[in-house]
């Protein structure tokens, strides 16, 4: 589904990514774990194609299609879902509003007709109770005054509204209490552990592998994946840290 | 005023004089006085020109005016409230600027007797290599005490060749007065685009959708809200 090869990427012509590769198939749990500054969360923005993270080398394909060819908003309508370490607040605009815009932006790409109100709000309502998430949150604007869990619960429900293939989730562990972990980590696993999709975890701790069970771990270490194992790795990383099982 | 105003002229610094001068003379200001205990609204949608408007608010009488300003040409829109005691007055406006436009408010609200309050929102947005300004004056009388002004400027600059200008002006002669007054001027957030295109909505619909929320607050509670938003909604759409 995924496929990276040798990717270098900079930010601010800083290079962080030096090589990365990766493939990553349907039905398929990966997560990848690393020191700060190791560029976990580089990647999913260069893959996300946030301005200002350039890429300089290798290539990057997604059900075949060349990523980087596509816009930002393509490459979410092609069916890549970026769950954010920080998530966006934006004034004004209602979560509902926020969602549905989106779905039917994706459905028109894709030349579909767009949801009636009536059946978009089946829709979020089913996805919030999911995530435990009352429907009044989503009438407020998106991620304003929201808790640091609350926003990553609003992310998983955005994840559950999009019905993505594939979902890139950077660091959705943190800011999270131990309830809210559980409730996220079922939610990915309700949503996305299918034959037909996969999932990309960036994460600095174990924990939230407790919940959603990864097929594949690797550890990026300063630009590129230097050992990659089983579910058993993360557990030694807990144990040993990254100098332990890096070096 | 009979001679064509110059830039020296404060209310005119920012005007589009060349495009002035084809309007010359202007009429005069549509004069309306809001009896005492009165109510009155008025929506403007401005497609061009000068639009001016003189109100005055007798003893406790309520005016709220929204106002709408978009064009391709030279678009400005002067409005002068005068208010006595208790009085309340409303001003609530957007500028949508695209092109090299030119669009302006002026706004001068006077408190001449103790206890009136007024509020005035307004938004501007300004694309292209267009000018968009607001200049709004708040005059409180000697006497004028436990006057309530409020002014609220902001400003959204789509491209780096785009203008924008806010003045806010106090000239306060009571001392028991509570006048405050922000403006701003920024670029849409670059995260939020980027986190609304990361789930699929379009760069010009998510510019919108932010645009949207920023203007919406200026004709909050308008009488003909449902119509203003529709209509600003439409000039945003035909501006991005």
């Amino acid at each position: 589904m995924l496929k990276i090869n040798n990717l270098h990427a900079s930010v601010a012509d800083k290079p962080i990514l030096k090589g990365l590769n990766l493939s990553i198939n349907a039905g398929e749990i990966h997560a990848i774990m690393g020191p700060n500054g190791a560029g976990k969360s580089t990647t999913g923005y260069v893959l996300g194609g946030r301005p200002g993270y350039e890429v300089t080398q290798g290539s990057a394909t997604f059900d075949g299609q060349d990523l980087f060819e596509l816009e930002p908003h393509e490459r979410a309508a092609a069916g890549l879902f970026l769950g954010f370490q920080y998530p966006v607040e934006i004034p004004g605009v209602s979560n509902l509003q926020f969602l549905r815009e989106a779905l039917n932006s994706q459905r028109k790409f894709h030349d579909l007709p767009p949801l009636s109100g009536g059946e978009f709000l089946k829709l979020a309502k089913e996805k919030s109770a999911l995530l435990k998430m009352d429907m009044e949150m989503l009438k407020r604007p998106v991620n304003v005054g929201f808790s640091g869990g609350e926003k990553k619960r609003a992310e998983m429900v955005q994840m559950g509204i999009l019905n993505p293939k594939l979902a890139i989730l950077d660091e959705t562990d943190s800011g999270l209490d131990i309830d809210a972990l559980r409730i996220c980590g079922e939610g990915i696993n309700a949503i996305m552990r299918k034959p037909d999709k996969a999932v990309l975890l960036i994460t600095h701790y174990q924990r939230l592998l407790d919940y959603v069970k990864p097929d594949f771990v690797h550890v990026l270490a300063d630009g590129r994946i230097v050992k990659s194992g089983g579910p058993e790795l993360a557990l030694e990383l807990e144990e040993a840290g990254y100098e332990g099982v890096v070096a | 005023m009979s001679n064509l105003p110059t830039r020296k002229a404060e209310d005119w610094r920012y005007a589009d004089l060349a495009a002035l001068e084809k309007l010359w003379p202007l009429p005069d200001a549509e004069s309306i006085t809001v009896a005492a205990g009165d109510s009155f609204a008025r929506a403007i949608v401005n497609k061009g020109g000068v639009v001016r408007l003189s109100l005055t608010l007798e003893a406790g009488a309520k005016a709220a005016v929204h106002v709408l300003n978009s064009a391709d040409a030279y678009a400005r829109i002067e409005i002068e409230a005068t208010l006595h005691e208790g009085a309340d007055f409303t001003l609530g406006g957007v500028q949508l600027a695209s092109g090299a436009q030119v669009a302006e408010i002026v706004a001068t609200v006077r408190h001449m007797e103790p206890s009136a309050n007024s509020r005035q929102i307004l938004r501007s947005v300004a694309a292209g290599t267009a000018t968009a300004s607001v200049l709004g004056k708040v005059y409180v009388a000697k006497g004028a005490d436990g006057t309530d002004g409020q002014q609220s400027m902001r400003a959204m600059l789509l491209d780096r060749s785009a203008t924008a200008n806010a003045r806010p002006e106090l000239e306060i002669h009571a001392d028991d007065v509570k006048c405050a007054h922000g403006c701003a001027i920024g670029e849409l957030d670059a995260n939020g685009l980027f986190y609304m295109a990361a789930r699929g909505i379009e760069p010009a619909r998510a510019k919108a959708l932010m645009l949207q929320a920023f203007i919406a607050e200026a004709f909050d509670g308008a009488e003909d809200e449902d119509h203003l938003q529709a209509a600003a909604q439409a000039a945003l759409e035909a501006l991005l």
